[in-house]
């Protein structure tokens, strides 16, 4: 039983975390940090399975992310909304269609995956790196071109899901749903990552020679890799469309991708923890940092001297995070964690939890 | 009659049938031919530069060669990843050692037996019931291995804090772990001392006779390959320039002058 003390702490949180939320006991405000951490999560952890576990520099995560978006978004509408005519599915199927919906979007984008996997045979670090960047412009611009989804106005009516689901039972759905898959990705990724044969990723990572000399088949160990950080990423995507309920493929440029580069560095390369933690602090930094009080007494010594000047807190906002981000790298370069997970750092933590 | 020679006849685990190698207008290896019998311990020699790694790369599948034939256990390995020709029962080691060095040295074996793994992504997410005998087994086979290599004690420590004659071994019985008909060394003796070459000698001897392996090494310590070896080749810029066992290629005039320069300059 002990050994899953931790599991079984994640559920009550979880399940209070919803309760809270059904009874208006926390507001749209909180609901949406939460979501907002989720998916960050989401994105952080799935980067990580490329940049700190295969050690490949990708900077183009977000692309994965705007295509499970998009084709969630018009699976659903096409289901449930009236956007496209009548929707061709009843509205009571929303709740068993509507994670399907999120998972064909999170396919969807692991095969667009193969734009950067293939390629990832014959090159790695900075090339692949560029190649990365290039498939987010080339998945945006080519969004952005296709005009029965909006183009570059962006598309929307993902909301008739969402009251759909609100019209069945009159809850936190999305919540439940942010909660739900943020939990899976970590699952997943944590069974792929301490299996054997996911451990060949970490081989191709420290010696790619030795791993294909040692019988590791690294190409189709990059591709699976890949798939699945790219699958998981479209989720995130798939989850955040129907939270906002509009999507812009502005919305999934090279910033967004180098937010989750910035949670990964930030939390530790190759760390599944880390990501976590990391998600968690940089999302709660992101909203903390909006207050316009907190930025003034972080500013002030700045003020003092130049009175003149009124720093807004969105655009400190940007100076600060990526101020942190030097210090970090400058004083801890490895990250919060490193490469270890918690229950390395913290040995005793390791009896109250099994993901295994 | 004829065809119950064929029979007794036993696959050479090993066979290069007029091997080139060209990188643009450099022949590297050039009409090599090498045949080796189950439970043969040989070697190959030669200078620095002469093809010997060249040689293994070609063996191993890093290179495609560009004319001539290789077989492993009968098989023909032309075209095939080097993941495949070591499933094929061909393992090697590396001059400079290239150990995983940031995974402990039980995943290191463990991550070795990849090839006969037998599950996906799939099972290995669900935790199957496949996933579970094979990780236990995989794991099992590992501890024995460390065990008879009495490495059992560094079983959680990462390799790199290992001292290095520990390092060399932990490559072999890495090696050793993809269960290879044909191990291939490659220089296992270098950087090690004399005291360290001589348990390295016993080392590859009691291998050879525990696990059943046809073993195949490059050396530069002529006493190792004196030692260990009954048949060595020697090869001088990609040519076979002698063969035969130890004596016989020690006294030879063109290994000399090989090694030792012609004496009419």
């Amino acid at each position: 039983m002990k050994k899953y003390t931790l599991n079984m702490l994640l559920v009550v949180f979880a399940i209070g975390l919803l309760f809270a939320a059904h009874f208006r006991m926390i507001d749209g405000y909180i609901q949406i940090v939460v979501m907002t951490i989720g998916i960050n999560i989401m994105m952080s952890t799935s980067l990580n399975l490329v940049n700190g576990n295969m050690g490949e520099f990708t900077c183009g995560h977000a692309a994965f992310m705007c295509i499970g978006a998009y084709i969630s978004s018009i699976l659903s509408v096409y289901c449930f909304g009236t956007h496209f005519g009548e929707p061709l599915l009843p509205a009571a199927s929303v709740v068993i269609v509507f994670p399907i919906i999120v998972l064909i979007g999170g396919v969807v984008a692991a095969v667009s995956s193969l734009l950067v996997s293939v390629p990832s045979f014959k090159t790695r670090d900075d090339y692949l790196a560029i190649i990365s960047i290039a498939v987010n412009y080339m998945i945006i611009s080519a969004i952005q071109n296709i005009d029965f989804i909006g183009g570059s106005r962006g598309f929307q009516g993902m909301k008739d899901t969402v009251w759909a689901m609100i019209d069945i039972f009159d809850g936190p759905w999305m919540l439940f749903w942010v909660i739900n898959f943020t939990i899976f990705t970590v699952w997943v990724i944590r069974r792929f990552i301490s299996s054997t044969y996911g451990k060949g990723v970490n081989a191709i990572c420290q010696d790619e020679v030795a791993a294909e000399i040692m019988s590791v088949n690294t190409n189709k160990i990059k591709i699976v890799n890949f798939m699945l950080a790219a699958g998981l990423a479209g989720c995130a995507g798939g989850l955040y469309a129907h939270i906002v309920g509009y999507v812009n493929p502005q919305s999934f440029n090279i910033l967004k991708s180098t937010e989750a580069l910035v949670m990964v560095y930030l939390g530790g390369m190759g760390s599944l923890s880390g990501a976590i933690i990391s998600a968690i602090i940089f999302t709660g930094l992101l909203e903390v940092l909006r207050s316009q009080a907190i930025i003034d007494v972080l500013v002030s010594p700045v003020t003092f001297v130049f009175p003149d000047w009124e720093p807004s807190a969105g655009v400190i906002k940007w100076v600060m995070i990526p101020l942190l981000l030097i210090i970090v790298m400058q004083f801890r370069s490895e990250g919060i964690m490193g490469n270890r997970e918690l229950g390395d750092v913290f040995p005793k933590l390791k009896k109250f939890y099994r993901f295994k | 009659m004829g065809q119950t020679q064929i029979h007794t006849e036993p696959t050479p685990v090993l066979e290069v049938r007029d091997l080139t190698q060209r990188f643009g207008g450099l022949t590297a290896v050039k009409d090599f031919n090498v045949k080796l019998m189950p439970g043969e311990l040989s070697g190959l020699i030669g200078p620095n530069g002469a093809g010997k790694t060249t040689v293994f790369n070609l063996v191993s599948g890093f290179y495609q060669p560009t004319e001539g034939q290789i077989l492993v256990d009968g098989t023909p390995t032309a075209g095939l990843k080097p993941h495949k020709v070591t499933a094929l029962g061909a393992a090697r080691t590396f001059q400079n050692i290239r150990l995983w060095n940031d995974m402990t040295v039980l995943d290191n074996i463990r991550v070795a037996h990849h090839y006969q793994l037998g599950y996906g992504f799939f099972q290995a997410v669900i935790r199957s019931k496949r996933y579970q005998a094979r990780e236990e087994q995989v794991t099992k086979e590992a501890e024995e291995l460390l065990d008879v290599f009495d490495l059992k004690r560094h079983a959680e420590e990462l390799p790199k804090n290992l001292p290095y004659g520990t390092q060399r071994k932990l490559e072999i019985a890495r090696a050793l772990s993809s269960h290879p008909k044909l191990l291939l060394l490659d220089e296992p003796a270098a950087g090690l001392n004399s005291a360290d070459a001589k348990e390295l000698i016993r080392l590859i001897r009691w291998i050879h006779e525990t696990f059943d392996v046809t073993i195949w090494m490059i050396e530069h310590h002529m006493d190792v390959m004196m030692e260990l070896c009954t048949q060595i080749k020697v090869i001088d810029f990609g040519e076979t320039i002698a063969e035969g066992s130890a004596e016989h290629v020690r006294n030879h005039p063109a290994v000399m002058t090989a090694y030792l320069g012609d004496e009419n300059i």
